[in-house]
């Protein structure tokens, strides 16, 4: 149990997937000028790493490892990934449409993100039971979709504040709130693994 | 040759299921969308301008169908267009006039004082940044052609004084001009208007005196002068109500910068002859 508890805190805070990994970037200057879509983009990502961790798991201890294609790894896991979103696309765009809406533009921009793809990755690198790439996944997108939110806190406050430079607006003073971001997330290391 | 067949079989087995997934789950979760969000989709220009507020053209046809905003809320589409898009969906469609952007500022480099020479970046908003550009006036044109870059019809290009120059027959009056200037010199007028004061200038007369030789100076002749009072002096600066202008052009005899001028934008004759 306290395994998994260590598991989740080190996936969350202290390996951050993006502001220590440095995964899934785009996004995060990306979708989180609003608190809305920081929020929608978190949800739609935490939805589809904890799917796609383990179904790329399956895959890889039951299909590639026994058949020696291990070298497809990069490949066969894209393939599972876009299909996937897709899927959970048409059901939600049925099941939920609320949610579909919600989500929006996000679902197929996961298509292409790194995090995702590196979560199930990383399952994978650290030998991970099945259970262990459950928790390792849904948590390292947690991290993420907080991250996002922390951050679209921070923009939309300073949106407001009106005391940035207007030569720093925007981009510029994104891009240093990100670095102090990752600077306080550093003084976790070394805590967990 | 056996393990590049074992790879290939996986591989086609992993993306047929992906497949079949896929086909069964849009045939099983199939969601109706309304066929008329297709052909309006079609009848739409399809340059996905953003002119309109919506995503793109679809986002829009999507929108005009379930009755969010009027069937002629594109501004680019043809009145053909409007019409049949309109007819699909059973509404009658309000008339509403054709605009195309304007450039509100005269200030060449012949009339307009230039405080420095700008070498930075060929971007009027770069150069908005560097000390509020190199024009002494604060609000004229910095003639870098951002707008120019910005119009995806092809109605922009920089005339030879260094300022943009706007082609009415392919202006869509999309806005993207309007949105994209550092100091909102394009601006949208209805296509009939006959008179339009050819300057963006808030500063006191005595300050545009000083920085620019057609600048509004706010000094309100052609608000007297006008017999339909279709002028107003709005924060220092001339603006004529195209509802009530009738083109009689007594304003354009009254300016003493000559900055009011028929919508074509050129002196009228009186002026070139002092010149």
């Amino acid at each position: 149990m306290q395994d998994y508890l260590l598991l989740i805190i080190a996936a969350m805070f202290v390996n951050n997937i993006v502001l220590i990994l440095f995964l899934g970037n785009c996004p995060l200057v990306g979708v989180t000028s609003s608190m809305e879509s920081a929020f929608g983009m978190g949800a739609a990502v935490v939805f589809v790493t904890t799917l796609a961790g383990t179904a790329c798991w399956i895959v890889q201890r039951f299909a590639l490892e026994p058949l020696a294609l291990e070298y497809l790894q990069t490949l066969v896991f894209i393939l599972i990934i876009a299909s996937l979103v897709q899927f959970v696309e048409i059901v939600l765009q049925k099941v939920a449409p609320p949610l579909y809406r919600t989500l929006g533009i996000f679902l197929p921009l996961i298509t292409t993100n790194c995090m995702v793809f590196g979560a199930a990755i990383l399952s994978i690198k650290r030998d991970y039971t099945f259970l262990q790439t459950l928790v390792f996944c849904l948590a390292a997108a947690v991290g993420f979709a907080l991250v996002l939110v922390f951050m679209a806190g921070l923009r939309e406050r300073m949106e407001v504040s009106g005391r940035i430079p207007a030569a720093l607006q925007g981009v510029p003073i994104t891009m240093i709130t990100a670095g102090m971001m990752g600077l306080s997330f550093a003084g976790l290391l070394g805590m967990a693994h | 040759m056996e393990s590049v067949l074992t790879a290939v079989l996986t591989l086609g087995a992993l993306a047929f299921a992906a497949g079949l997934l896929l086909s069964v789950a849009a045939k099983v979760f199939y969601v109706p969308v309304d066929p008329r969000v297709g052909q309006i989709g079609d009848l739409l220009p399809g340059a996905n301008c953003g002119g309109c507020g919506f995503a793109g053209c679809l986002d829009l046809a999507g929108a005009i169908v379930s009755g969010q905003t009027p069937p002629n809320a594109c501004r680019c589409a043809s009145e053909e267009a409007n019409r049949r898009i309109a007819a699909l969906i059973g509404a009658v469609l309000k008339e509403r006039e054709r605009e195309v952007a304007c450039i509100f500022c005269k200030g060449d480099a012949a009339h307009a004082r230039l405080r420095f020479r700008y070498l930075g970046i060929a971007d009027c908003r770069a150069a908005e940044l560097v000390a509020g550009g190199d024009k002494a006036c604060a609000y004229g044109c910095l003639g870098l052609g951002t707008c120019v870059n910005a119009c995806i019809f092809g109605a922009l290009r920089m005339g030879e004084d260094g300022l943009p120059v706007v082609n009415p027959d392919r202006c869509t009056a999309c806005g993207a001009c309007v949105r994209i200037c550092p100091r909102r010199i394009p601006r949208l007028v209805p296509v009939s208007q006959k008179a339009i004061a050819f300057c963006s200038s808030h500063d006191p007369g005595k300050v545009v005196k000083e920085v620019c030789t057609v600048g509004c100076i706010a000094c309100g002749l052609c608000k007297k002068v006008c017999p339909e009072n279709a002028i107003e002096i709005v924060s220092l600066l001339a603006v004529v109500d195209p509802a009530k202008c009738t083109g009689c052009g007594k304003c354009f005899e009254k300016c003493p910068t000559g900055i009011i001028r028929p919508a074509s934008g050129e002196a009228p004759a009186r002026r070139q002859a002092a010149a």
